[in-house]
This record gives C-alpha cells, sequence and structure tokens, in this order.
C-alpha cells in the first residue's frame, strides 16, 4: 500500500508544479496578486508531497518490500540500516527522486526565506523552477518510476552495488545534487530578470547567496566524491577525469565564475549580461550532467543505467531548457542597460580574466568529455581522451589564474594607479620567486613543477597576508572583530579563506603528483620491504567475516627507524550476494604524507600480490576543498544578504522598474 | 571618449589573441592523446597502428590466464568471440578481472604480436560492459552468422 501512495504523492506534486509553473507566471505579467500568492503555497504543497514519497520508498527499503522492483534489486535484509537509508539513492531511479526532492526543498527556501522580493519577482522565479520540476517529475513517473511493483515476489533482494555501501558515498551524492538543484535557484533568478527585463544590482544581491550555497554544496559533493575514489577504489588515485567526475567539474567551474561575475555586478553593476549568461550556463551544465551520467552514454565507472529512453527524455528536456533560455535571452538582454565603466588596470579587469580562463578550461573539459561520443556518432571511430591531456589543459591555465588570483584583491575598483600596484605587488613577487628557485633547485626537490607550484602558492599567500596587514594597519582589537562580523566586510575575510584553499590545493596537488611513490610487489608473511624510509612488514592474510560480506584481512605493519607506527589492515571483500571482489585500503593518514596499502590477489602459499604508496601532501587537496567551502559558507552569511537588509534595499528598486514601464 | 574605446579595443584584442593561441594550443595536444578502441579482430587484420598506444577490449578467454614466476606478470587472452589476441600486463589487475568478463586494456602492440598493456580496466558493475566490447562482440557475432549462413 505504501509504495502506491507514494507514487501518487509523486502525481499529486506533479499537477501542483503543473500550476506552480504557468500561473504565477501569468499572475506576475498581468498583475493578479492572488494568483503571484499561489507560488509559495505551492512550492510547500510540492515539498510536503515529495517528502511523503521519499519517506514511501525509505519506508519499503527499510522493511525490505521486496516487491517493489526497485528495492528488490537495490535492496536486501542483511544490508545494515544506514545503507538501507543510503540506498534509496544508490541507483538511477531513487537519485532522481532525491533530486526532485531537493528541488522541491530549494523551492521552499526561496519561497520562505526571500518574502522581501517584490512579488512579481519571487512569483517568476517560482514559477520558473515549477518548470523545472514539471520536466524532472515527468521525467521520473514516466521513466523511471521508483515505485514499480514485481510479481512474483522475491524472498531476498539484489543488493546495493558494494562501492557504495560506505558513508563518504552515502552523503556524497545527497551533496552533490543540493549543488546541482541549487543551480537551477541562479537559473530562475536569472530567467525571472529576463522575463522582467530588469537587471540591477539588487538583483545580483539576491541571487548571490543563493548561488554561493550552491556553489558550496558543489565543493563539498565535488571534495567528497574524491576523498571516496581516493580511500574506497583502492588504488589511491584521487580524481581520474572520468566523464561523470566532468559532469560534476564543469557547472562547479561555471559556477566559480558566477560567484566572481556576481560579485562585479553587485558591487559595480557591470558584467549584467554576462552574469545571467554565466547562470543560464551553469544550470544547463547541471542537467548536461545529469543526462550523461543517466544515460549511460559514456564509458564509464558511473554508468549504471543505460536505458535510451530516458536518455532520449534528458536530452530533449536539456535542449529545450538550453534552447529556451538562450532565445529568451537573445530577445530580452539587449534591454539590458551596461553597468558602470571601468579602466584596463582595474579590478573588473583581473575578475574578467578569472572569468574567461575558467569559461575557457570548461569549454576544454567539455571537448574532452563529449569528444568521444562526438566521433563515435560521426563514425570516426571510438576514442578515449587520455588522462593527460585534461591535465595539460589544467595546467596551462592554472598559473595565469593564480597570478591573477594574487593580484586581482590588491587592486582597486574601476581605476588602479599601475606605480602603486607595482609597489604593493613587489614584495610578494620577489617572495615567492625566490621561494620557486629554492624548491626547484637540486638541493631543493630538484623539479621544476614544484618549484612553480611553490611560487604559485607563496604568490597566493604573500599577497593575500599582504592585504591582511593593510586591512589591519588602521584597525586593532575590537573593531577588528566588529569588521569581520559586519557587514560589507565579511565578503573580504571569505575571499581570503577561499583562496588560501587554493594555495593549500596546489600544494597537496603537485606534490601528490610529483612525488608519490608506487609500488607493486610480491609479499611472503614475515616479509619486509623498504621505501622512503618506512618498512614495511607483511603478516599475512586471515580469512573473516563481516555482516554481509567475507573478507581477505591483511594486516601490514609500519616500522620508522625501528619503531612501529602503523597497523595497516588492507582487506579483500567478497560481498554474498554481489559476489564481486572489492578492495579496502589501508591507510596511515597524516598531515605531511599519507601511506597507503592495497591488497592484490593471493599468488599461492600465504604469498600475495600488495601495492604499496607513500603519498605526501595528499590530505591539502581536500582540506583546500574545505577551505574554498568553509569561505563561501563565509561569505554567503554576509549580514547583508539578511531579509531586513535586503527589505530596505527594495525600496529604491521598485522605483526604476515602474518608472521603466510608465516609460514603455 | 576616444581613449577610453581604444583601450577597451587593446583589452578586446589581447583576450581574444590569448584565447586563440589557448584554442590552438589545446586542439593540438588533443590530436596527440586521443587513443582509439580496436576489437580483437582488427588488431589481428592488421587494422591497428604500430608505434601508437591504443585501446583494445573483448572477453578474457576462460582458461587463458596465466602468471608468469616473478608473480606479478599477467598473460591472458582477449577475444571478441571471433579473433584473439593476447595481452600481457605487469601488476595488480582491477577487483573485477576474472576469466569471461569483458575488459579493456590500454597499452601498445609489440613487433611479435603481443599486446603489452600499461593499464587494465575492468568495470565496477558487474551487469556493465563497455559499449565499445558490446559494439565489437555484437558486430563480430553478427558477421560470423552471416558467414555461417554463406557456407552451407
Amino acid at each position: 500500500m505504501t509504495p502506491e501512495l507514494g507514487q501518487f504523492a509523486l502525481v499529486l506534486a506533479l499537477c501542483l508544479a503543473l500550476v506552480q509553473a504557468v500561473f504565477p507566471l501569468i499572475g506576475s505579467i498581468n498583475r493578479t496578486p492572488s494568483w503571484m500568492a499561489l507560488a509559495q503555497p505551492l512550492a510547500w504543497g510540492q515539498f510536503v508531497f515529495l517528502s511523503l514519497s521519499f519517506a514511501a520508498l525509505t519506508y519499503a527499503f527499510l522493511t525490505d518490500d521486496f516487491s517493489v522492483l526497485y528495492v528488490a534489486q537495490h535492496g536486501n535484509t542483511q544490508l545494515p540500516i544506514v545503507y538501507k537509508i543510503s540506498a534509496v539513492w544508490g541507483a538511477h531511479e531513487g537519485s532522481l527522486l532525491l533530486w526532485v526532492l531537493i528541488l522541491s526543498g530549494w523551492m521552499v527556501a526561496v519561497a520562505s526565506l526571500a518574502r522581501n522580493l517584490p512579488p512579481e519577482m519571487l512569483a517568476r522565479v517560482l514559477a520558473v523552477m515549477g518548470m523545472i520540476s514539471i520536466g524532472f517529475l515527468s521525467f521520473l513517473l514516466f521513466t523511471s518510476n521508483p515505485f514499480e511493483r514485481l510479481f512474483p515476489i522475491p524472498m531476498e533482494g539484489g543488493e546495493l552495488n558494494p562501492l557504495l555501501q560506505d558513508f563518504g558515498l552515502a552523503i556524497h551524492p545527497p551533496m552533490l545534487y543540493m549543488g546541482y538543484v541549487g543551480l537551477s535557484v541562479a537559473f530562475s533568478f536569472a530567467i525571472a530578470a529576463l522575463i522582467g527585463g530588469k537587471m540591477d544590482t539588487a538583483w545580483a544581491r539576491w541571487s548571490r547567496p543563493w548561488t554561493l550555497i550552491a556553489w558550496v554544496f558543489l565543493t563539498i559533493g565535488i571534495t567528497l566524491g574524491s576523498w571516496w575514489a581516493y580511500y574506497e577504489l583502492g588504488w589511491g588515485g584521487w580524481w581520474f577525469w572520468d566523464p561523470v567526475e566532468n559532469a560534476s567539474f564543469m557547472p562547479w567551474l561555471v559556477a566559480t565564475a558566477l560567484v566572481h561575475s556576481l560579485a562585479v555586478t553587485e558591487k559595480r553593476g557591470a558584467f549584467k549580461r554576462w552574469t545571467v549568461l554565466l547562470a543560464l550556463m551553469g544550470f544547463s551544465l547541471s542537467l548536461l550532467g545529469t543526462f550523461l551520467v543517466r544515460s549511460g552514454v559514456l564509458t564509464s565507472v558511473h554508468a549504471f543505467a543505460t536505458d535510451p529512453a530516458r536518455g532520449l527524455f534528458i536530452l530533449m528536456f536539456l535542449c529545450l531548457v538550453i534552447g529556451g533560455s538562450l532565445v529568451l535571452y537573445a530577445w530580452r538582454a539587449p534591454s539590458i542597460t551596461p553597468g558602470g565603466g571601468f579602466n584596463m588596470l582595474s579590478r573588473e579587469t583581473f575578475l574578467l580574466g578569472n572569468n574567461l580562463l575558467l569559461i575557457i578550461t570548461t569549454a576544454f573539459v567539455l571537448l574532452g568529455t563529449l569528444a568521444p561520443l562526438l566521433y563515435d556518432a560521426m563514425g570516426w571511430g571510438k576514442i578515449s581522451v587520455g588522462f593527460p591531456w585534461f591535465t595539460a589543459m589544467f595546467v596551462m591555465f592554472m598559473p595565469l589564474m593564480v597570478v591573477i588570483m594574487g593580484a586581482g584583491p590588491m587592486t582597486r575598483w574601476k581605476n588602479q594607479d599601475p606605480k602603486a600596484l607595482l609597489r604593493s605587488l613587489s614584495l610578494p613577487f620577489a617572495i615567492s620567486v625566490a621561494a620557486g628557485l629554492l624548491v626547484a633547485m637540486p638541493f631543493g626537490t630538484g623539479s621544476w613543477s614544484a618549484g612553480l607550484a611553490v611560487g604559485l602558492s607563496i604568490w597566493l599567500l604573500t599577497t593575500l597576508l599582504y592585504g591582511a596587514r593593510k586591512r589591519f594597519q588602521n584597525r586593532s582589537g575590537i573593531s577588528l572583530i566588529k569588521d569581520i562580523a559586519g557587514r560589507g566586510s565579511r565578503s573580504w575575510y571569505a575571499m581570503w579563506i577561499a583562496h588560501i584553499g587554493i594555495a593549500v590545493f596546489i600544494i597537496g596537488v603537485t606534490f601528490v603528483t610529483q612525488f608519490d611513490i608506487e609500488k607493486d610487489i610480491r609479499m611472503s608473511p614475515g616479509q619486509t620491504y623498504e621505501m622512503e624510509g618506512y618498512t614495511f612488514r607483511f603478516d599475512g592474510v586471515k580469512a573473516q567475516t563481516g555482516p554481509n560480506y567475507r573478507t581477505q584481512f591483511g594486516t601490514v605493519r609500519v616500522f620508522q627507524d625501528d619503531r612501529e607506527i602503523a597497523v595497516l589492515n588492507p582487506e579483500k571483500r567478497t560481498y554474498t550476494v554481489q559476489t564481486n571482489p572489492m578492495t579496502e585500503a589501508g591507510i596511515d593518514a597524516g598531515f605531511l604524507r599519507d601511506i597507503y596499502v592495497s591488497l592484490g590477489e593471493p599468488l599461492g602459499g600465504g604469498d600475495w600480490a600488495l601495492r604499496l604508496y607513500y603519498k605526501p601532501f595528499v590530505r591539502w587537496i581536500w582540506l583546500g576543498g574545505l577551505l574554498i567551502s568553509l569561505g563561501g559558507l563565509l561569505a554567503a552569511s554576509d549580514p547583508r544578504y539578511r531579509s531586513k537588509v535586503l527589505a530596505r534595499l527594495r525600496k529604491p528598486a521598485i522605483q526604476p522598474t515602474l518608472a521603466a514601464e510608465n516609460h514603455s | 571618449m576616444k581613449t577610453a574605446r581604444k583601450k577597451r579595443l587593446i583589452l578586446i584584442g589581447l583576450m581574444v589573441t590569448g584565447v586563440a593561441a589557448a584554442v590552438a594550443f589545446g586542439l593540438q595536444a588533443f590530436n596527440q592523446n586521443l587513443m582509439f578502441f580496436y576489437s580483437p579482430s582488427e588488431v589481428v587484420a592488421g587494422d591497428a597502428p604500430a608505434d601508437t598506444a591504443f585501446r583494445v577490449g573483448g572477453l578474457v578467454t576462460n582458461g587463458s590466464v596465466a602468471r608468469q614466476s616473478d608473480g606479478l606478470t599477467v598473460q591472458f587472452d582477449v577475444t571478441d568471440n571471433a579473433e584473439a589476441i593476447t595481452v600481457q600486463y605487469t601488476g595488480i589487475l582491477p577487483d573485477l578481472f576474472r576469466e569471461g568478463q569483458g575488459i579493456v586494456a590500454h597499452g601498445k602492440l609489440r613487433d611479435d604480436g603481443m599486446f603489452v598493456a600499461n593499464e587494465v580496466l575492468a568495470k565496477h558493475d558487474e551487469n556493465y560492459m563497455a559499449p565499445e566490447v558490446a559494439a565489437s562482440l555484437k558486430q563480430a557475432h553478427d558477421t560470423g552468422v552471416g558467414k555461417g549462413m554463406g557456407t552451407p
């Protein structure tokens, strides 16, 4: 009975979405307050019904209701409760249900937190989100119904893919979806602005915190995914340029550009059309990502659904969204007035450079991701684009980006005196070049890439420190705390933390790629092996049993200077239902280095193939990601985005619209 | 006014040049990094390049996996059910590698016809098969059926 209720709730949510997409929009155009006011209760209604539907599916998993096909495929009586819950979004149908649930969550958040938006703006934003909701709800109901029944009812379920039975991966998809779907808010704000034909700094101020929060979720989601891939896949990689990773990375790059461009639009009123275009692109790339992942068109470890009907549906939806929004843009954008001008040397120019580089990088990632599809479709052969190409593309643009990133915050808006800029940049420049050279010298590391990376990181650090010193010169003690807590300047501290995160990330990436050591060896019990001053002793493998798996439980003791520093337990698990073997790595994590051991295969006589890794600074990659997210959170929490402040902003913002309308 | 316009033109010119250079470099590097996929039949027929790396995929032939004495080097046959080639790989094979399973190997062809792989991929889902592998199996199957119908 509950599954039917769940499905019925989905149908009701779709009905509400249909009303929400049409009536508030019409109301906003012919100015009918009662129609506009429909948007908020409808958003809440969708949220309630989708929560019920999601609860119904979760209940089916918890009670092992194998009469539901999706539960029979992905649930199992022996699954621990946590993974019964995460199994709800462990495959296609359920993850889409989560997608729409999160979408309705964002709608409710907009409906209740953005009360101070002009009513017609709020009505339009929610109407556009309603349209997106229609698309995904009909996709769910017509091609991927999670509540489909199965007869005869099996005694035992299939099982959640063992790779997904892991805490990191249980929370990775929800985070990523929060980000993907969150970009729909920025998208809806942009579309609403295009419909209204009004675009001012107030618009940027409404849209910015939402974009920031979505971007933070995306950052956390990607960081979690990378961390998960590192410890779970068992070969110590943290990024593979896999199409599905790229699918999450492209919206992130565009959202990063958007976050910066919104700053210009808010502070200076410039880049308006560009900002709108970025908001449209960001969500379009989220949808493209969904298409790539869900249609199974690409060779990828993540492709767990291969169904052409689904692919076709998303492809059509994608064309509709991108095509529709671009037509609207082409029609309305010329009416957007240009904003404040700026000189060649100004913060605007640096931010423009940042945006340009981010978009070029996105374009290249897109090319590399879609090229295999294109070649196949054209009959040019079946190709894959090598990992080295993506890396080369990234390495080509990153250094320039970091140079800009260091100089940009030191530059004034609108116009900067070149001499003053040179004066303030000369010391950081000298320090970073010296540091880079030191590291690159044979007595340092002997690696030019490491030198470049350290130089760039030091450049970021020193320019940031210089900026901080300037800021603190005239402030001390209490006034400093006020400055951090107050409105207007919190975004500066947010930028500061996020950019430090980039410096940390660069160090991590470069050191781990330049100096990691990987060794595949055969070891007998009791045998030792030396690497990087560490002695690894293999103490054999024992068979053990876990809750829903059997395991070959290995023990490797690591010694440094005859002192035992770690006992690692790499495992080879075989899950009882899906009898795939799975590697669990043994990791000794450290701030400056990780030691990582994984089991290969038994070679007879108690001997095993083992893979030993020494990974310097690998934690810094995710530490950087955390700092970037923290910066984003701090920026989004700026008091200037609170409703009271925005309400004051609203009054002067209304006048120009009315004036414009009287004019026309 | 005029100088402001001139400056803007310079800025735009610089950006266009920069973007063009980046795109040219990127596309050139792109062409060098493409890896083509060949089925065992195509490799046996001599269609695969001799000196550049490519990918080959198919099913691991039952009973063909042989370990060398050093314990880490493995040889196995990969087939599309029409032809088979031998692949050599040193290192730890992925978890899902086993006989009868579809795999994709990256590497180069040696003069004696042995494919020396530097990477072997088996997919994480046991029901999932790389599209290239599935397509090449289907193609070999179709042509096989065609031959069968022609000979009786």
